[in-house]
């Protein structure tokens, strides 16, 4: 038995010590924000906070987030770049985003002005097929601009 | 008495493309499907307009069985397809309306009970001449639940019951499975039909683990059946093949200078984010309900009825978002092992996932391709003659082609289904090896000839703008190679080639947008692309601006589109943006790798694409213009590598034939001289 905080609320996960933590959110917590891209922490569609830093799940074993602090996206819900993020449209198939919110989310927290070569090198452990890492990059910029930092 | 357009007139009954509900919403179904291209919102907006509502009282339903069959999500046809459908089908519901109501000023809560939509829709309809909603930005109906991650995709899928399967793929292609005898943990079980292995399971974890053990556990005959990767031109032409005359204006090429330049790229694969995905349940007297992100449920459903002798009328697709959809990949395939797997566990829904390597290694590629070109100048500078010759696979092998499911399992199964070399769709459709074969210049004395491999061991398939992605990088690679040899400027040299104004117009554009002429530093280079797609869709330029030192950097795409009438600005840009750095990955970095028995680049690291760092700035100038509506999301794909590889000729003075553009074929072209 593995116990982490998720979203800020205990969890004991039976699962087997060796399951990646993406099984565990999707299908024994019912979190679906964190997507099945890869499998081998490559593509970042599947990246979620462990103690505040953005991680793959499909490549983290449960066994190693004994005590620790996991937040996926739905417990990151609302964030000011998600709401940049359809303010400028910054998507296409939408099946990265959630990813990259995350990450994104992390480098504000770090960086809460960064620039677009900050955004781009933080992000460039995430993949989009669709060709929408410009307006993501924008959208990034956009939610660590002074005046939009403010709301929520 | 007007004809109706295409899919309505397939589809005549106004009710299956539109219902009212007591409370006033309007559901539209269209048989178009959301591949991430905002294809629904677009068709929402069209249809809001022509209703009179607002967009918000306006919900769209998935394709399938109770919607109309509109065939094939592809080619950039959604919006002169279903755009036309919805917008008749559209005002005919508000005249029946009006008409029930007695008045043009009614409420569709008040009266949806007492109108029959169910009739047949009438082409001479009266259409609405203003609009509120097409030609603004509406933003996209579906990103709210992406952004904030709630279940969408078909992966999110949970059915009462739901178990999870894996289908373990041969180890290479035409390898025959001999003997498996897996150590199983329990509660998963194996299903075995010829050479198809499957796993089914309660707990998606175990199952993966599952999969990895029969893997394993598996003996196969296996051969070499794959060809030489370094030497893909020489498979191209080696045939047999079909010819496919596209021009032939029947006069031999005059005296002059002969510029002459062969141009080729590799496989390309679709490498989607999420691989493909299927959700099957096995119903009572062989029927069966699947879920799929296909680009086309009906065909779909009735290549699964053939596969598996079933009645097509038991066989019920519906349509599930999955990520990013460039044309035909896996997800047919994926919806079949999901059959496969759920006719073993009737009653039970079974969901399908593909892994990262089989959707890498086992979808269908686009083809490798390479195109000769030859023509003359004369002394002032014009062409007088045009000969051009491209090798290919074939572009389509979807299900139901050729006579055959078209379904990668059904070649497993005992006896295997044939699965012959993909073939081209017709010259109507737009065509395949040969789209965009034809240059929209003004060329006197043109032989212009595809030659279609027939038999093939690489699955190939349609994969964004099927040929025209190299046909346009060759052709107009060479309009700058023959530009260069009649000592003009290639913006110069392509007008005076071009009468179409509206060709004439993108080009200028772009040109002007990018600041073309004015003189660029050391290393840096600009570079053009131009093509109309497939002949009569939309009009494109492109200019590239490349950073040559160590490596080549893409910094910027300045892009002019005319799209004719535009119904959501935005959602073009966003197309076109899209296109073109998906395009610009394709020219740089993107290879298929193989050796003589397996395809090798089966992850990311083996299968680079671009990254956000090197992603370029894509400006985007969208031409105001009344026109027909065609597509946009195609029209960037053929333009942006020519214009790549013109900048990169213009920065550092060597002219790269073959793609990837990447350092090493820069080397290569510099070391040929």
């Amino acid at each position: 038995m593995t116990q982490f905080l998720v979203n800020g609320v205990p969890r004991q996960v039976a699962a087997d010590p060796d399951t990646p933590l993406l099984y565990v959110l999707r299908n024994e917590l019912g979190l679906m924000g964190a997507r099945f891209g890869c499998g081998l922490g490559l593509c970042g569609a599947c990246f979620v906070h462990v103690d505040g830093v953005s991680v793959p799940s499909c490549d983290t074993p449960v066994w190693s987030l004994e005590g620790k602090s996991v937040v996926t996206v739905e417990g990151l819900t609302p964030h000011p770049v998600q709401q940049a993020f359809l303010d400028e449209q910054a998507a296409q198939c939408g099946f990265c985003v959630t990813g990259i919110v995350m990450t994104a989310a992390a480098l504000l927290e770090r960086d809460p002005h960064p620039d677009e070569t900050a955004v781009a090198t933080a992000l460039d452990r995430h993949l989009c097929r669709c060709g929408a890492q410009q307006r993501m990059i924008r959208a990034v910029v956009q939610a660590g601009r002074p005046q939009e930092a403010s709301d929520g | 008495m007007a004809e109706l357009p295409k899919s309505l007139a397939a589809n005549p009954v106004v009710g299956r493309w539109i219902q009212v509900g007591a409370d006033g919403t309007i559901a539209v179904r269209v048989g178009k499907v959301e591949l991430g291209q905002g294809i629904v919102t677009a068709l929402a907006q069209i249809a809001a307009d022509e209703l009179g509502v607002g967009i918000a009282a306006v919900r769209m339903l998935p394709a399938g069985p109770a919607g109309p069959d509109e065939g094939l999500t592809a080619g950039s046809m959604s919006i002169m397809d279903s755009g036309t459908a919805v917008r008749i089908a559209a005002a005919n519901v508000r005249e029946l309306f009006a008409a029930a109501a007695g008045k043009a000023d009614f409420s569709y809560a008040e009266w949806a009970a007492r109108v029959d939509l169910d009739v047949p829709a009438d082409p001479d309809v009266p259409l609405r001449q203003t609009h509120e909603l097409v030609g603004t930005d509406v933003p996209r109906f579906d990103l709210p639940d992406k952004v904030y991650g709630r279940p969408r995709y078909i992966q999110d899928m949970r059915l009462p019951g739901q178990l999870f399967g894996r289908a373990i793929k041969p180890p290479s292609p035409g390898a025959r499975l001999l003997s498996v005898e897996p150590a199983l943990p329990g509660g998963v079980t194996l299903v075995r039909e010829g050479s198809f292995l499957g796993v089914i399971g309660a707990d998606e974890a175990g199952v993966v683990r599952a999969a990895e053990t029969v893997r394993r556990a598996a003996r196969w005959a296996e051969h070499d059946t794959l060809p030489d990767e370094d030497e893909l031109d020489k498979f191209l032409r080696a045939g047999p093949h079909e010819t496919i005359m596209v021009a032939d204006d029947g006069e031999e090429p005059p005296g002059g200078s002969t510029v002459r330049a062969t141009y080729s790229r590799p496989f390309v694969a679709h490498a989607s984010m999420a691989p493909s995905c299927g959700v099957a349940v096995w119903r009572a007297d062989d029927q069966v309900d699947v879920w799929s992100h296909s680009q086309g449920v009906f065909l779909l459903g009735r290549a699964i009825a053939g596969a598996l002798r079933l009645d097509p009328a038991g066989v019920r697709v519906e349509h599930a978002e999955n990520a990013g959809c460039y044309g035909h990949n896996a997800a047919d395939d994926a919806a079949f092992d999901a059959v496969l797997l759920a006719r073993a566990v009737p009653g039970t829904p079974v969901q399908v996932l593909w892994s990262r390597q089989d959707e890498l290694a086992w979808a269908p590629f686009g083809s490798a391709m390479t195109a000769d070109v030859s023509a003359t100048l004369t002394a002032e500078g014009r062409l007088s003659s045009w000969q051009y010759d491209v090798y290919s696979q074939g572009h389509t092998a979807r299900p139901g082609y050729a006579g055959v499911p078209g379904l990668f399992s059904a070649t497993l199964l005992d006896p295997p289904a044939d699965y012959p070399a993909a073939v081209d769709p017709p010259a109507a459709a737009g065509a395949g090896s040969t789209r965009n074969a034809l240059p929209g210049y003004d060329l006197p004395r043109r032989r212009i000839t595809g030659h279609r491999l027939i038999e093939s061991p690489i699955r190939s398939s349609a994969m964004r703008a099927l040929g025209a992605f190299l046909n346009v990088f060759a052709i107009e690679s060479f309009m700058d190679e023959a530009a260069l040899a009649a000592g003009l400027d290639p913006l110069e040299f392509r007008l005076a080639h071009l009468g179409d104004p509206r060709g004439r117009r993108v080009l200028e554009t772009a040109a002007e947008a990018a600041d073309w002429g004015r003189p660029r530093p050391e290393g840096v280079g600009l570079g053009l692309g131009y093509a109309r797609y497939k002949g009569r869709g939309a009009y494109c330029a492109v200019v590239a601006e490349v950073e040559a030192e160590n490596e080549v950097r893409l910094r910027r795409l300045h892009i002019a589109v005319d799209v004719g009438q535009v119904v959501n600005p935005d959602g073009v840009r966003n197309q076109l943006e899209g296109g073109a750095t998906q395009a610009a990955s394709w020219t740089l970095v993107e290879r298929v790798r193989f050796d003589r028995r397996h395809v090798t680049s089966d992850t990311w690291e083996s299968y680079p694409i671009l990254r956000f760092s090197q992603t370029p700035a894509v400006d985007v100038t969208v031409i105001d213009s009344r026109e027909k509506s065609v597509g946009a999301g195609e029209a960037a794909q053929g333009p942006t590598p020519a214009a790549i590889g013109n900048a990169v000729a213009a920065a550092i003075g060597v002219r790269v034939r073959d793609l990837p553009l990447t350092t090493e074929a820069i080397v290569a072209a510099i070391e040929r001289g």
